[in-house]
């Protein structure tokens, strides 16, 4: 029996500023992962990550990340990705100061 | 130091107006990911977890203070203040944007510095012992050698493409301080019968198959130098694997198909080429030299070195730990801890580098070094003179003395950076310098090297830590494996596993719990940890760190 299919989000690198962005469900980039498209079905995200990856002029690397669902919307559920999103653990900076 | 000549700004000049505009083709959409990327790669530009990294390389670890002070103005100007130096004898930039980087490039160059093959599968930056040029035990300067690599390799025609990335360190010293074990290539100058030669090194390396370098020539004579390492690198070219990337690198090439086979081709492809070398090169090498003269010694009373030395006993504890010997009388070699207890392994702010750069000029006849061991030399300062320079370095926190101690870890990025990380590494050493601080135990534990990384590829140098750390991925979690015994030096060794790895919140305790194993089982204080862990191997270790294993073993 296949596994079930985790739910996932899209990911990538902004081409200018190399910050962390998701793939929103209007075809935006956001830097805030709460605001990604959670993709629940595995045909579905892998249009989806065509469409992202088009966006050429405007990211870099796009690809599916595992998420879970949280009281803000989606959450990382690898550590990898918890990093991405907040920013390094030795500086306040990147994502975790922009947020404040 | 090397000064660029007219060729050297010119191509310099072109190239980065090269990538300049392979940048705006990027921005503007007429290149695609997929093309730009070897290009901002050979240039130096990655793209890591959270932005954009610039690595620029120190060629052979040398810096003037006008360098210094650049690499300062550029972190201040395009990225967060703070630059990361390398176990590589570079610096990089976490934080630049994509574009910028063009004059970033530009102001670099304004300084003669530049960050062409510090990635890419071409040849690196050739990097030196940091105490080049001013060590006692030194035999002969390797920076003009390391410059005339430098030149020669930079933009081979041959060799852009090679199967993997390819490094090359040199040592005019017996007592190994460049890793030249652990490189593609390893050079040590030697004299044989009193003429000037290298002892050549081949297929060293750490990542995920460590293996320690193995002589390929035993003596090769000055002006063979370039036709030999052009040889080397040809061979590899074409025997090197292409299919498989963990397999490329040149250790595998020469364990797969033997050293004498390797040599056999080396030496066939040199005879070759050896003609085609009509003494051009020494010619260059003879003009580099004289570029690398050694500077105006002066003869001055020490006495206020001895002052200090007697009443002051932070100075001492300072000059005890972070001097080495200098081949010149009256002068010390001064090694600046970037890595005051808790802070970054290997980062400095831009105003230490401004500092370090003032002092060096003061101080230090304009010259600093940066050393694998991500720690800024300042080569040449005379005695009477380092009291006054340790009081200018305690006001921007540079003034620990902990060099070669427990807390002197080189660390990779790790995961806060790298996009290649397992796990995190550069929190791991903060706290364990942390804890030791705390304890107080630093001086007494003694000479110490712990080494992290945080993953396979091995940046962190942790199989030749005496404690090497390698962060991975277990299942989703962090974890850390411990080596022990492992050796940098001239007597190379690749420290062996000592049992399952650690949760990312009980690593410091492990380390800890050696230590302490250390600490009981010593002979005297004048046994290190590693002389120790040769004596008494790994058990007791082991039964210190599972003592559960230890009882069922019992039972």
């Amino acid at each position: 029996m296949p596994r079930p299919f985790k739910p996932k989000v899209i990911t990538a690198n902004a081409l200018l500023e190399g910050d962390v962005v998701y793939f929103t469900a209007n075809d935006e980039w956001s830097r805030e992962m709460c605001q990604a498209e959670v993709l629940e079905d595995q045909a579905h995200a892998e249009l989806r990550l065509i469409e992202a990856s088009r966006q050429q002029a405007e990211i870099v690397g796009a690809y599916l990340a595992d998420v879970k669902a949280g009281d803000n919307g989606p959450e990382p559920t690898h550590f990898r990705e918890d990093f991405r999103r907040t920013g390094p653990s030795n500086y306040f900076h990147g994502k975790q100061a922009e947020a404040s | 130091m090397y000064r660029y000549n007219d060729f050297d700004d010119a191509f310099l000049a072109e190239r980065n107006a090269q990538f300049r505009a392979q940048v705006e083709r990027r921005i503007e959409g007429a290149l695609t990911e997929e093309e730009f990327r070897p290009l901002r790669l050979m240039n130096g530009l990655y793209l890591q977890l959270h932005a954009y990294m610039l690595r620029v390389a120190i060629p052979y670890g040398t810096l003037s203070s006008a360098q210094m002070r650049q690499l300062a103005l550029i972190a201040d100007k395009w990225d967060k203040g703070y630059g990361h130096f390398t176990t590589r004898q570079n610096i990089q930039y976490n934080w630049p944007k994509l574009p910028d980087v063009p004059d970033i490039l530009d102001s670099l160059g304004e300084v003669q510095l530049h960050a062409i093959q510090t990635s890419g599968n071409t040849i690196r930056n050739v990097t030196a012992d940091h105490f080049a040029g001013a060590a006692a035990d030194e035999i002969a300067d390797p920076r003009p050698v390391a410059e005339l690599i430098r030149q020669w390799s930079t933009d081979h025609p041959e060799f852009q493409f090679l199967p993997r990335k390819f490094k090359i360190a040199i040592t005019g010293s017996p007592n190994d301080r460049a890793v030249t074990k652990a490189h593609d290539i390893g050079l040590r100058m030697v004299e044989q019968n009193g003429e000037a030669g290298f002892e050549v090194i081949v297929g060293g390396g750490l990542g995920r198959t460590p293996v320690v370098g193995k002589v390929m020539r035993e003596f090769l004579p000055q002006a063979d130098l370039l036709p030999y390492l052009e040889a080397i690198v040809s061979v590899y070219n074409t025997l090197g694997r292409r299919d498989n990337k963990y397999k490329a690198r040149i250790k595998i090439t020469v364990n797969e198909n033997g050293i004498d086979e390797v040599r056999a081709r080396v030496e066939k492809r040199f005879d070759e080429i050896r003609p085609l070398f009509k003494g051009v090169d020494q010619e260059m090498l003879a003009d580099i030299e004289a570029h690398f003269a050694a500077p105006a010694f002066v003869n001055k009373d020490v006495a206020p070195y001895e002052l200090a030395y007697t009443n002051d006993p932070v100075f001492r504890s300072w000059a005890d730990t972070n001097l080495s010997a200098h081949k010149a009388e009256g002068y010390a070699i001064v090694s600046i801890s970037v890595k005051a207890h808790g802070q970054t392994p290997g980062d400095a702010t831009s105003d230490q580098m401004r500092l370090m750069a003032d002092l060096a000029e003061k101080y230090g006849h304009g010259e600093l070094r940066i050393s694998h061991e991500q720690n800024v030399i300042l080569p040449h300062v005379h005695m009477a003179d380092l009291p006054a320079l340790h009081a200018a370095l305690k006001e921007q926190g540079l003034g620990t003395a902990n060099i070669g101690l427990i807390s002197d870890i080189i660390a990779c990025p790790g995961m806060d950076y790298c996009a290649l990380a397992t796990a995190r590494s550069i929190p791991v050493a903060q706290q364990i310098a942390e804890r030791f601080d705390e304890l107080k135990l630093e001086h007494e534990i003694g000479p110490l090297k712990i080494k992290i990384s945080g993953c396979i590829n091995a940046c962190g140098h942790h199989h030749v830590g005496h404690i090497g750390i390698l962060g991975l991925d277990r299942a989703g979690v962090e974890n850390y494996q411990i080596t022990l015994g492992g050796d940098g030096t001239e007597d190379a060794v690749i420290g062996q596993r000592v049992g399952p790895g650690f949760a990312y919140d009980q690593v410091v305790a492990a380390i800890e719990t050696i230590i302490t194993t250390y600490l009981s089982l010593r002979e005297d204080e004048s046994e290190t940890f590693l002389d120790a862990y040769r004596r008494l191997g790994p058990d007791p270790f082991k039964a210190a760190l599972y003592p559960e294993a230890a009882k069922r073993n019992a039972a």
